[in-house]
């Protein structure tokens, strides 16, 4: 029987499955952050227990860590107890940690993947929702709570109740300002925030497989803002090609045999899907985000929606309510509307080639006046490299900020948060209330559209630049 | 470990707003702690407090008849966003022992039924019915029985829940999930045994 991704994933690391019960999963990769963890960690002293595999346990430290440059880094009393706390969690139980001021710190979901951590095949968890990200490679990859980390870590297992699947085709060629953060916030922006729920979507078509591996993983990464419980990419000679040499890569004999192993993963002719959604990736526009949910999304030449687009009452209210919170007016642009700040970062677009695309537009520009740009690395590594290619130049000749590696702003736990009142286009994937500082406003959108909004003070269609301010 | 759930009786706070997300349940910067101690007091922080530190007293958890209510009713695809588990935990802080919902998303799902927090998803009409009953009646009770799987309604007509039957069991006997996936301790060491080479981490 034809199988798609998901099914040979899953069938390969099922310990137990029996009737009337979720099955036991085996997990590969679990990887492990600050602020997620600790109460696992004490679940497991509380039942003397040990972790069962610290070789398959990989640790970093990114949400609340501060990312200015290390001379003015401050720690608030309850960050350094976390970080303290993961750092001797870490030493007790042997699990490898990049800590703050190791040269391989950064985004969870960043540098799995960087290091070689994540492959095609996998099962890989993390208490983190935006663990879908490494499903690029080929991995079948979810967040968990906190319960769950501590299961995985007893046992390296984890209760799961098979989900159902989703194809979602994207065909044709993307246009000229038009990326991979425009293709899953137009999905997210059609199926809905719980469009997905229940299910692992895995992308496929024309438009995914011209991707690089970053677009991938931006792509992945926003699965779960659909509600789907993970992301996937079938591996092809692009995920070879991103993996050859990372560290901990296969090398020698073990490549040829995970290669071979890994182009078995493709989902088989005439395997089955529960639902298949379609996009037409030509017709696609540059995204952005005009309330307070990424579903909330739109073509960014659009108009705001009127309450007379929504036909449930609900979805009435809960509109009225974004607009009211994003103190935006029904029925007009967004094109043109001020901007306070822009947020380049993010597990979502703070990788190498996102940083330039956005240094391909703030390249001889500068920030408008009152904007501030705050552009924040994904990872130590990214930083470094984009240092190597000059872009730390390009960003601080234009007047943004050049930070340390972690989730920044995209969660406002370190002290870089948005005020009251304030709009920000962010290249992260969240757009909640107050999800970048109590009281702040979010535009989703890509790393183009956000760099193009620096350079005018407003909503710009990057494809428009040239012609100024609109 | 995690507390039984048989039945109970109680009042419903309403707060019928769909895609409510983690983030609004106990937003991030409360995330810093190192236990599970002291969230509830932070549940819904953004809605609850005004600018000043002061609870806004429109918001349904400050109104003095709805403190000691163990069920909340809440809008579609409630949880959604951060896995957070900080969210039940905030929720149980705060004295929620069920939530009633059109939908829960996945991961708040799971992280409820790890901690004694059940999930009660009910069709539409019933939600609507059962704000018509609130609005009738604040004082309106529910009765949630987990051993039938149904949620009596304040007319006195029940109606059924879907749960899986491992959760029930789980939550009906105050049952730890990680005793259940230990037992098979024999079973994981095999499956290591057969599977390729981990990770050279």
């Amino acid at each position: 029987m034809p199988r798609a991704l998901f099914e040979k994933v899953w069938q390969d690391h099922v310990v137990v499955e029996e009737p009337d019960r979720p099955s036991v999963v085996y997990i590969d990769l679990h990887l492990v952050h600050e602020v997620t963890s600790p109460q696992a960690f004490a679940g497991l002293r509380s039942r003397g227990l040990r972790v069962r595999r610290p070789d398959l346990t990989v640790a970093t430290m990114d949400h609340s860590t501060p990312t200015l440059p290390k001379a003015l880094q401050v720690l608030d009393t309850q960050s350094k107890a976390q970080l303290a706390e993961l750092e001797h969690n870490t030493t007790e139980f042997g699990i490898r940690l990049y800590a703050l001021g190791d040269e391989k710190q950064g985004i969870v979901h960043v540098i799995g993947p960087e290091l070689g951590l994540s492959q095609p095949g996998m099962t890989i968890v993390c208490g983190d929702s935006h663990t879908s990200t490494h499903g690029a490679l080929g991995a079948l990859a979810f967040g968990i709570g906190t319960s769950e980390v501590e299961h995985v870590l007893a046992s390296q297992c984890l209760l799961q109740t098979k989900p159902r699947t989703m194809e979602v085709r994207v065909d044709g060629r993307l246009s000229p300002g038009v990326t991979a953060k425009d293709i899953i916030l137009a999905l997210i922006g059609r199926i809905g925030i719980a469009g997905g729920t229940g299910h692992v979507i895995e992308y496929a078509g024309s438009a995914i497989r011209a991707l690089g591996m970053e677009g991938r993983m931006t792509v992945c990464n926003m699965s779960i803002e659909a509600g789907a419980r993970a992301g996937m990419i079938a591996p092809d000679d692009t995920t070879f090609e991103y993996l050859k040499g990372r560290e901990f890569s296969p090398q020698g004999a073990d490549w040829d045999e995970a290669l071979a192993r890994w182009r078995k993963l493709p989902t088989d002719q005439g395997a089955l899907y529960d639902h298949t959604v379609e996009l037409d990736a030509d017709r696609l526009e540059p995204m952005i985000t005009y309330g307070t949910n990424p579903g909330m999304a739109i073509p960014i030449s659009e108009c705001v929606p009127s309450p007379t687009d929504f036909a449930d009452g609900a979805q009435r209210e809960a509109f009225h309510k974004a607009m009211v919170y994003m103190a935006l007016e029904p029925g007009k642009p967004l094109l043109g509307h001020k901007v306070d700040v822009v947020f380049f970062g993010s597990c979502t677009n703070s990788r190498i080639s996102d940083l330039r695309l956005a240094a391909s537009v703030l390249n001889g520009r500068k920030v408008a006046p009152g904007v501030r740009a705050l552009v924040v690395p994904g990872s130590q590594q990214v930083k470094r490299q984009a240092e190597s290619e000059g872009l730390d130049r390009i960003f601080k000749a234009a007047g943004a900020e050049w930070r340390e590696a972690g989730c920044s702003m995209c969660i406002a736990m370190n002290g870089d948060e948005l005020s009251p009142g304030q709009y920000a286009v962010s290249t992260s994937n969240r757009n909640f209330e107050g999800r970048q500082g109590k009281g702040g406003r979010t535009f989703l959108a890509s790393p183009l559209t956000a760099a193009a909004s620096a350079v005018t003070g407003c909503i710009t269609d990057v494809r428009r630049l040239e012609l100024g301010p609109l | 470990m995690v507390p039984k759930f048989t039945s109970l009786v109680s009042r419903v706070i309403p707060l019928l707003v769909d895609n409510i997300d983690t983030d609004q349940i106990i937003p991030a910067r409360f995330l810093k702690v190192i236990d599970k101690q002291g969230l509830g007091e932070h549940l819904f922080a953004d809605w609850r407090y005004g600018s000043d530190g002061l609870p806004l007293s429109g918001f349904p958890l400050n109104q003095a008849e709805n403190q000691g209510a163990e069920v909340l009713l809440a809008g579609h695809n409630f949880g959604c966003g951060s896995s957070r588990e900080h969210a039940p935990w905030a929720l149980m802080g705060w004295g929620f022992r069920a939530l009633i919902s059109t939908g829960f998303a996945d991961i708040f799902r799971n992280n409820c039924l790890k901690n004694g927090l059940l999930p009660v998803q009910v069709d539409r009409g019933i939600s609507a019915r059962l704000l018509a009953d609130l609005e009738r009646d604040p004082m309106a009770k529910v009765a949630v029985d987990l051993e039938s799987t149904t949620l009596r309604l304040p007319d006195g007509s029940k109606v059924g829940f879907p749960i899986d039957s491992f959760s029930r069991h789980c939550l009906l006997e105050g049952l730890d999930q990680l005793g259940y996936i230990l037992s098979f301790q024999d079973r994981i060491e095999a499956y290591e045994g057969r599977a390729r080479c981990p990770l050279p981490v």
